[in-house]
């Protein structure tokens, strides 16, 4: 899919993300045997939980999710992808399968979309890749009592991050999303990394960049304001900026309001399905957010919209089926970089 | 085309300069000089270079934090000293910096000479900052590759003038290299030129040598240069050189920098590193030392620098006044009035309400006029957030001041004109009161204030009182809403209790719920139902107002009642459904799930004096080191941690005004000993019985023998799998093991005294310092508990005897051993509060009783346990089956419905 077929799809409507990968995956009930498949039978820890890995182990289900959410009307899926790089893998010592996963896992949605396409070539479908904040964080300690102590450097970060770049572009996505960023150094690694895989394979590609504020502090979890995250973050061409997950629609709209005045990007958004209850289930439903939604729509806030955690096809299907009678914000920058 | 036509020009295209740390910093043309610390600079300060060597971090964070307060919007920070690692100091600095918010939120200068050092603070910094800086010093090449690295890094860039051949240090050589500098910078690395800063180099002036004469004039004219034809990019210098001549004569100095940044602003210079404090305003300059320094500035005249060196002499240093600014008493009567009530500065009140008293027809009128048209004022700004509670109580005691003035004359007016019957305009009635066998009223207070600045008239029925006097003053008084408070478990059924005798006997007006262990759940699920009237759980002083306005509002209250029954309504069916879904452990798979500590090699620690102590009239001086200030603030709603708190974005001014005001109370409090610390504490044998109870024997020098058994409770909500299901028994050697251990016993209190030091500020109509009491000595009670568990661990115990902790460190708990108090969550059941009652004789000898719902009297008491093993941890028990809520009676020799009534929190539906 050509870049300037997602910049005109862009320019011309709301483009909807899809929802949640691990609500769906739980539907499935994979058993630590599910999770290891042939292929790891005999891998020495328990693997239950690594939803990357069943790109490799399942890739079936992997594929029907995605297909669920094109059948939503998504415009864009994200790979499973969340966990791939060696830092979160290291939880389950599967570092050496980050390439392969990320790999196929491009592969697996690049597969669907493009089925979907062939369907109804005017409504082209797009992969990204998600690159997830890994389970560390570079500007925070783990360690009350040593708070200059780092758990992770840039370095470390940015090695990891150009990794999973490489094996999802070459995979065949069309996006690189850096996601559910907790903590703006980490994101700013990742930025970094994908700028030397651009520079060293001489390729543009569309980069989306999602932080996370985590409470009602407007902040995230390390810090930041919403503007100073949205500037820490601008020095790179981006093709969207906004927020996901933590919050539940509502409760995000005063931060897409910060990054929709402030910046020339295109604003993303994909919330959670309200707050989790006392025992971390999401039952916010379809239209319930869908109606929240319409608050970004009625204020001209977003160009691209989808779901986080507790979302499904049916979140998905009523944010499209939403959408579609509204204008996007619109993006003179956008103009700018079309032309280049 | 003029200078200023074309700076205009530039100004309307311009690109801001933006920056970030926690928060942003957007620099424009319309922003005022954007102003660098410059202390934590080893090269420009040398007692941060010597906390550096000495490794002495905190005090080096001090200096960043004043910095910051002292209005800093960036802070540069350099390393650069022979004797020091660099790259490891900034580094190490930049990680400390993030963790303070207090620091971090202005965007980082990252200052060096090696790119090294540099590049490592880049890999540190999550905001935008600032490289300090980049030069064309070693060739393009390498100029080049910097800018690169720099932008992918996203940050701004300080660009020096100064080349391959050397630094510029006249007009000439620094718009030659500047031009270079930026050309290569915006067409070769395409480097944003919002963030380029040019650092044109400020030289100093005055020194006696003719070169010298013209170093500021060509620095500011450089930088009306650059701003007119470099688009977008700044200029930024270190101002303190340009008076390196004068040092030693602050004076002379301070004028000079104020000149010199009066002309260098005014020709666009917009950056720069100025100490604040040798900063004089330049329209307070006397007019003879002014025109003498700007000669020197501008270069005037030939002997300029002769004749400031002349003058300087008869300039001495003076120091700077500050006064009290009382040019608000010029203003209109009301608009002092307002004033007043919204800074809660009661020292003029009186003589402003005698003042609108006679301009007043009657003087009701003073009241429903001046003083409400203030109050609505404070209404409004506490509304939008722009007030805090601790400032709307304070307007409140300003309010009550005037009330109280004027009340004789309102009753004199009263009795020589009685009003028509039909002009008795009635105000809201607001009934307030904590339910039986509560004593806690703090929220309930700050509640009433707060309704009672809004116009609501209270009628605040105190602490302990028993339903059917509410029931029966409601009626008397005919009150438009009820509110009920309180703060230990047992009161949720008082609670109850109260909404269904509501019910049996008719009553229509709304029920508001409130205090710290009420909840939304438990007034939707077990309230709620129980009154067809509105039900309102009110979590915060701030939401009070509101939701009054609302319920009382003829227009609204329908609405808002049929709303909020829904919701909970909604609420009760969400959580009743999915309380179904959490799996439970029989009790005796719950115990066999018990944690099981190894006790073979177990040898408890004897402790070094066994038996019962009294501690009478503590000294409170002791205890205020050991305050934990967090949940102070927390009493007022001001949420946050201390002492981060203090310099909150939003509420930090607010906690520090709180703050002072507090420290000012205590003090008082302990320099005429208004309260009165006591304590009694044990430490005795135990063993663990029969899986969930303790037995302790009293044995201490004089005591007679004897057994009691403390009953604790189990947890049996099914766990993770590895993972206990624990009882604070499980921290103790079971009998079977044969083996002595022990556990002890307290009860600290810091409430003697506090009731008649409350009443008192209450009689003077000063509830903030009344609430403010009981907010101190529940901190003082808690401090006591901290404070003694210290020593029993250290000393009367013993088993910890090292231990080195300082007040954070107690506060997170990370002490050896724990002290678990009835009533919260580890053990739940305020029961075992008789029991520690009888183990110590509490009552007798330190005078703390208890009431009938087992709340402690005074109120600022804490009592518990202690246990010293070293596994031993806090946890929460959770929920609770019928099956162990019918052994607990048994073994408690208790009527099941008994235990049911106290234990009903936890139990599982």
């Amino acid at each position: 899919m050509s870049k300037d077929t997602l910049y005109k799809a862009l320019k011309e409507r709301i483009l909807v993300l899809d929802g949640a990968m691990g609500t769906m995956l739980q539907r499935y009930k994979f058993t630590e045997e599910d999770f290891r498949g042939e292929r790891f039978k005999d891998w020495p820890s328990p693997v239950q939980g690594n939803n990357d890995m069943l790109s490799i182990t399942q890739p079936k289900a992997i594929a029907e999710v995605h297909a669920k959410y094109f059948d939503a009307g998504a415009d864009i899926v994200e790979t499973n992808t969340f966990s791939g790089t060696t830092i979160a893998m290291a939880d389950y010592g599967m570092q050496d399968f980050v390439y392969e996963l990320n790999y196929e896992s491009a592969k697996i949605a690049k597969k669907v979309a493009q089925e979907f396409t062939e369907k109804e070539p005017k409504k082209p479908r797009f992969v990204a890749g998600a690159m997830g904040p890994t389970n560390k964080t570079a500007s925070m300690s783990p360690d009350v009592n040593d708070p200059g102590f780092r758990a992770i450097s840039f370095d470390e970060l940015r090695i990891a991050y150009k990794q999973q770049a490489e094996a999802l572009l070459d995979g065949g996505v069309d996006i690189l999303l850096v996601e559910t960023i907790f903590d703006t150094l980490n994101a700013k690694a990742a930025l970094f990394a994908i700028e030397e895989v651009k520079d060293e394979r001489g390729i543009e590609v569309p980069v989306m960049v999602s932080g996370t504020i985590t409470d009602a502090s407007g902040r995230t979890l390390s810090g930041q304001t919403a503007e100073a995250f949205l500037i820490s973050i601008g020095h790179m061409p981006l093709l969207s900026v906004g927020f996901n997950c933590a919050l539940g629609a509502n409760q995000l709209t005063p931060y897409l309001e910060v990054v929709s005045s402030k910046s020339d990007f295109a604003i993303s958004a994909y919330p959670n399905a309200g707050l989790p209850n006392a025992f971390g289930e999401y039952d916010e439903t379809a239209e319930e957010m869908a109606a929240q939604i319409k608050t970004y729509l009625d204020k001209q806030l977003i160009n691209i919209v989808g779901g986080c955690c507790g979302t499904t096809p049916e979140h998905i299907k009523a944010i499209a089926d939403l959408v579609k009678d509204y204008k996007p914000r619109p993006l003179p920058a956008l103009e700018q970089t079309a032309a280049l | 085309m003029s200078t200023t036509v074309q700076a205009a020009k530039h100004t309307k295209n311009f690109r801001p300069l933006k920056l970030s740390g926690l928060e942003p910093l957007v620099i424009t043309p319309e922003s005022n000089f954007v102003n660098v610390g410059e202390r934590t600079n080893v090269a420009g300060s040398r007692r941060f270079l010597r906390l550096i060597n000495e490794e002495k971090f905190d005090e080096a964070l001090a200096i960043a934090r004043d910095q910051v307060e002292g209005g800093a919007q960036i802070i540069d920070v350099n390393m650069d000293d022979g004797l020091i690692d660099g790259k490891k100091a900034m580094v190490n600095f930049l990680n400390l910096i993030a963790a303070e918010p207090d620091i971090a939120r202005v965007p980082i200068m990252i200052d060096s000479s090696k790119w090294e050092i540099i590049e490592a603070g880049l890999q540190v910094v999550q905001g935008k900052c600032v490289v300090n800086s980049i030069s064309l010093k070693e060739g393009e090449a390498e100029f080049i590759n910097h800018a690169k690295k720099i932008k992918r890094y996203g940050a701004a860039v300080i660009v020096m003038a100064f080349d391959e051949v050397g630094q510029a240090d006249n007009y000439e050589r620094r718009i030659e290299i500047v031009k270079r500098s930026y050309d290569i910078l915006v067409n070769q690395v395409h480097f944003p030129p919002e963030d380029i800063i040019f650092d044109l180099n400020i030289f100093p002036v005055a020194t006696g040598m003719e070169e010298h004469r013209r170093n500021a004039i060509d620095f500011i004219e450089a930088t009306r240069w650059v701003k007119e034809n470099l688009p977008h990019a700044h200029v930024s210098g270190g101002v303190s050189n340009v008076s390196f001549s004068f040092r030693g004569n602050d004076t002379v100095r301070e004028a000079m920098h104020s000149v010199f940044l009066y002309h260098a602003i005014k020709a666009g210079m917009n950056i720069g590193i100025v100490n604040p404090t040798m900063l004089e305003v330049y329209d307070d300059i006397p007019k003879d030392l002014l025109e003498h320094v700007e000669d020197v500035i501008l270069d005037r005249r030939d002997d300029a620098t002769e004749r400031l060196l002349d003058f300087a002499e008869t300039v001495k240093g003076s120091a700077k006044e500050k006064t009290v600014d009382l040019s608000w008493r010029e203003e209109s009567l009301q608009d002092r009035i307002t004033r007043a009530l919204v800074k809660g500065i009661d020292t003029y009140i009186l003589e402003d309400v005698e003042e609108a008293r006679q301009a007043s027809e009657k003087p009701l009128h003073v009241i429903e006029g001046h003083l409400m048209t203030g109050m609505n004022v404070v209404g409004d700004l506490f509304g939008d957030g722009k007030m805090f509670l601790p400032q709307v109580v304070k307007s409140a005691r300003v309010m009550k001041k005037a009330v109280a003035y004027l009340l004789p004359y309102i009753e004199e007016e009263k009795r020589l004109n009685p009003p028509p019957a039909s002009e008795k305009a009635k105000s809201n009635l607001v009934l307030m009161a904590t339910v039986k066998g509560d004593v806690h009223d703090i929220g309930k207070n700050i509640v009433s204030v707060v309704l009672a600045c809004n116009n609501y008239e209270i009628i605040d029925m105190g602490v302990m009182v028993p339903p059917e006097k509410i029931i029966a003053t409601a009626k008397e008084r005919n009150v438009d809403i009820i509110g009920l408070s309180g703060l230990i478990t047992p009161s949720l059924d008082e609670m109850v209790f109260l909404a269904k005798e509501m019910k049996r006997q008719d009553f229509t007006v709304p029920l508001l719920i409130g205090g710290a262990t009420t909840s939304k759940a438990h007034t939707a699920v077990k309230i709620d139902p129980e009154y067809p009237e509105a039900v309102v759980h009110v979590n915060d002083a701030s939401r009070a107002v509101t939701v009054v306005g609302d319920l009382l509002n003829p227009e609204t209250r329908l609405k808002y009642k049929a709303d909020i029954k829904q919701d909970y309504a909604l609420f009760r069916e969400r959580f009743l459904t999915r309380g179904k879904k959490r799996d439970f452990l029989t009790l005796a798979q719950a115990r066999e799930n018990k944690w099981k500590l190894e006790w073979d090699a177990f040898e408890a620690f004897k402790p070094n004096e066994p038996g019962i102590q009294v501690i009478e009239d503590f000294e409170l001086d002791k205890l205020v080191d050991y305050i934990d200030w967090s949940p102070f603030f927390r009493s007022w709603d001001l949420h946050g941690k201390y002492p981060d708190i203090l310099e909150d974005e939003v509420v930090g001014e607010q906690a520090r005004e709180l703050f002072a005001d507090a420290k000012a109370i205590l003090k008082k409090i302990l320099d005429e000993k208004l309260l009165t610390a006591k304590a009694v504490f044990g430490l005795f044998e135990a063993n663990t019985v029969n899986d969930d109870d303790i037995e302790v024997v009293t044995s201490g020098a004089g005591e007679k023998q004897e057994k009691f058994i403390f009953r604790t409770l189990r947890q049996q909500s099914k766990k993770a799998s590895g993972k206990p299901n624990i009882a604070l028994a499980d921290f103790i050697a079971p009998k079977e093991t044969g083996k002595t251990d022990y556990m002890g016993c307290f009860c600290v209190t810091a409430g003697f005294g506090t009731q008649e030091l409350a009443e008192k500020y209450e009689a003077e109509h000063d509830d903030y310092n009344s609430i403010m009491v009981k907010a101190l000595a529940d901190r003082l009670a808690e401090a006591f508990a901290e404070y003694l568990h210290e020593r029993v661990r250290k000393q009367h115990w013993g088993y910890a005897s090292d231990e080195e902790l300082s007040n954070d460190e107690l506060i997170k708990e990370a002490y050896k051993g724990i002290r678990p108090a009835p009533g919260y969550p580890a053990c739940p059941d305020h029961l075992e509060k008789l029991t520690i009652w009888d183990v110590l004789d509490v009552k007798e000898r330190i005078g703390v009783e208890l009431t009938e719902s087992l709340a402690m009297w005074p109120a600022a008491s804490v009592s518990g346990y202690y246990f010293a093993h070293p596994e031993a941890r806090y946890f929460g028990l959770g929920k609770i089956k019928m099956d162990q809520v019918e052994d607990f009676a048994k073994r408690k020799d208790i009527e099941v419905r008994t235990a049911e009534k106290w234990l009903n929190p936890n139990i599982a539906d």
